[in-house]
């Protein structure tokens, strides 16, 4: 395992790059979803019956 | 099929069909893809442990360019048909494709380190690759920087399709120059030259990343098409409008 994680002598090389990829894409995603349930939110709050908004 | 899907109601329904399947197939493959990478993959006989880095480094720069292509080629359609949908799709693609080419960016200068000795050198591939990097944001700005949606859209359009120049630049870069980056390995003539037991992960994440693609850009185009009508619905009260999505 602690040979696994030293990575030959790159690890740190190759758990920054994994890290990043982790990172930006998975918070790109993340972003991503929560906009999408937000939309969604208010669109269903503004189609409500005598709602305003 | 295309022209079938390009009304927004059926893509409202057809993509809300699609997508928990494509998040779903999207994590699994990245899963297995990851697993493979960092434990079952052999070690490159010249690179050692450093090949690890290029599992994910080479398809985000493969994802880096067709991402690019995506929106050209839908701001094409959008310019010349005038078809709402293809700009949203450019729009919604944009920022997925700006995130792989950072990714490309940062993993080939982890990689460029210990195997180059240098974070970053001027060679026309890395420059090039900066350069798709910088036209992502001119164009994700671009369309940001009008009050008029549909006037930052075109201007936007017409960026992303001066910009494909840049794409066969990226491509052939490596054989044009002298560059410090070594050339094409897996789509060249005469078949890949890299083992087996490196392609096959290398090509599960390429899969991988092409699935996560997919799914953001159905997303974020469902979400763009949820705000316009949330414009609209705004703009002119309870009063149903001709192609209400879903």
């Amino acid at each position: 395992m602690t040979g696994w994680l030293a990575m030959g002598g790159y690890a740190a090389f190759v758990w920054p790059a994994y890290a990043v990829a982790v990172i930006v894409l998975g918070g790109l995603a993340a972003m991503s979803w929560r906009r999408y349930r937000a939309v969604r939110r208010e669109l269903d709050a503004a189609r409500r019956p005598g709602d305003d908004a | 099929m295309l022209t079938r899907l390009a009304n927004p109601a059926r893509f409202m329904r057809a993509s809300g069909a699609v997508l928990p399947w494509l998040a779903a197939a999207t994590a699994l493959v990245l899963a297995v893809g990851l697993v493979w990478a960092l434990v079952f993959a052999p070690p490159d006989y010249q690179q050692g442990e450093s090949v690890r880095i290029m599992f994910v480094h080479v398809p985000a720069a493969w994802m880096a360019s067709a991402a690019y292509l995506f929106v050209a080629v839908a701001s094409a359609v959008a310019l010349v048909w005038r078809h709402p949908l293809a700009e949203i799709a450019a729009q919604a693609a944009a920022p997925v494709g700006a995130a792989f080419t950072f990714v490309c960016l940062v993993t080939g200068s982890l990689w460029g380190r210990p195997m180059w000795g240098a974070w970053w050198v001027w060679d026309a591939r890395l420059t090039s690759v900066l350069v798709l990097f910088f036209l992502y944001l001119g164009y994700i700005a671009l369309v940001n920087a009008f009050d008029d949606p549909a006037r930052g859209g075109r201007a936007g359009a017409i960026l992303a399709l001066v910009g494909v120049i840049n794409l066969p630049i990226i491509k052939f870069s490596v054989d044009w120059w002298n560059t410090l980056h070594q050339p094409a390995s897996v789509f060249r003539l005469g078949g890949p030259t890299i083992a087996l037991s490196l392609l096959l992960p290398l090509l599960l994440m390429a899969l991988g990343f092409t699935l996560l693609f997919a799914a953001l850009v159905l997303l974020r185009m469902r979400t763009a098409l949820w705000e316009r009508r949330l414009r609209a619905l705004r703009l002119y009260g309870g009063v149903s409008l001709p192609h209400a999505a879903e």
